[in-house]
């Protein structure tokens, strides 16, 4: 019995489709890469938009108002490292099966899809989730002085520097009605155990308490004035914040700035991209007919299948060879 | 623009961006282990470079 859904959908059936090894006349090249050089020029624009978008916020940004030094650089770097380790291991990988060696093709592929894998398993549990118990609270303009032994203004101005309006740090108390209440309550919880101390929560109800960075606990240090390669340990010095006092207060989510708006959002839809590149190779990679299977009949083909595949995570490994600085470093 | 081709745009844009951030990171003092890692990585895929070119040559068709 034939199947049904061969009379709907022509890609169901067993048609010869032309030029998936043979170059197309015209063209010089097998369809299928003309197409993924097509889709990569469309990505190009997407990215290429995002990243002008992020450049124009940043130069746009009012003095002060676009942090640095708050997201884990060792972390990105591992990150890096393994995107471009995966790089190596898929060309290695076709390389493999253009000389026929379908072991070492498997093994080459398993290591790129694991590659993957832990890339997104380290941005989504981890950086991620320490984003969203980490908290900054903008302190507006006109009562910075009365948290100046926090902010460090008058240091940052003798030295030349942008100011700093925002205190961040471990929420310990909110005020009520808050939001964040509950990951206070939690996160107070966890101080007193830790510290023993038991004075993060204040009888005032319009009161943030925050267990501050090091850059706020010490914000005339001259160590702080450079970013830090290495996290700096949060310190048990507490800062109390009167809500009137407060422009926006939120935890490092899209919602807390615009650099963590543009930082969840490209590297959102970047770990999108590698998540569609791990579903890909591993579809090349099980015994599926398109698959791996495909180098019982034809080698040549699945090679060429890896080449688009491989053409594609190149792509986006390029992609956050610019990211990573971008967010990271500079 | 073929894999082949690819890859080694990629490499030699890595090799970039490694010596980019050892001296980011030695200018700034951010931290030597990395200036000296970044600069490690920027020594091994120039090597990794020469001998991809060298050996794709031959093998890859």
């Amino acid at each position: 019995m034939s199947n049904p859904l061969t009379k709907f959908l022509p890609f169901f059936t067993d048609a010869e489709v032309p030029h998936t090894v043979s170059a197309r006349p015209d063209t010089g090249l097998y369809s299928a890469k003309v197409g993924i050089w097509l889709f990569l020029a469309s990505e190009v624009m997407l990215f290429g938009g995002l990243f002008s978008a992020y450049i124009f916020l940043r130069l746009g940004a009012e003095p002060g108002y676009w942090p640095a030094g708050l997201l884990n650089v060792p972390v990105g770097t591992m990150n890096t490292a393994i995107l471009i380790i995966s790089s190596i291991t898929v060309v290695l990988a076709w390389a493999a099966l253009k000389m026929r060696q379908f072991s070492k093709y498997k093994l080459y592929m398993l290591v790129t899809i694991l590659c993957g894998l832990i890339f997104l398993t380290v941005k989504l549990s981890y950086e991620w989730p320490a984003k969203f118990n980490h908290f900054g609270v903008f302190i507006k303009k006109e009562s910075a002085s009365k948290y100046e032994e926090f902010l460090g203004n008058k240091h940052l101005a003798d030295s030349g520097q942008n100011p700093r309006w925002e205190i961040t740090g471990h929420l310990l108390d909110a005020p009520k009605g808050s939001h964040y209440a509950h990951q206070a309550e939690h996160n107070a919880e966890h101080f007193a155990h830790e510290t023993g101390r038991h004075d993060a929560v204040t009888a005032a109800e319009d009161d943030y308490v925050i267990q501050l960075d090091a850059v706020n606990a010490n914000p005339s240090d001259k160590e702080n004035d450079r970013p830090h390669f290495w996290p700096v340990p949060m310190t048990e010095k507490l800062a109390v914040i009167s809500a009137k006092d407060v422009e926006s207060a939120s935890v490092f989510a899209p919602r807390h700035s615009t650099y963590f708006a543009t930082y969840f959002l490209i590297t959102g839809l970047h770990g999108l991209h590698v998540l569609g590149g791990i579903i890909v190779f591993l579809y090349l990679w099980l015994p599926f007919r398109g698959g791996a299977s495909l180098y019982k009949t034809n080698p040549e083909h699945l090679a060429n299948r890896v080449e688009i595949a491989g053409l594609f995570w190149h792509f986006v490994d390029l992609v956050w060879i610019f990211v990573f600085p971008i967010f990271y470093l500079l | 623009m073929s894999l082949k081709a690819f890859h080694l745009v990629f490499i030699l844009i890595c090799i970039l961006f490694c010596a980019g951030m050892a001296f980011w990171a030695f200018k700034t003092g951010a931290s030597d282990g990395l200036g000296w890692g970044s600069a490690i990585s920027c020594g091994l895929m120039s090597v990794y470079c020469v001998r991809f070119v060298i050996k794709s040559k031959t093998i890859i068709t």
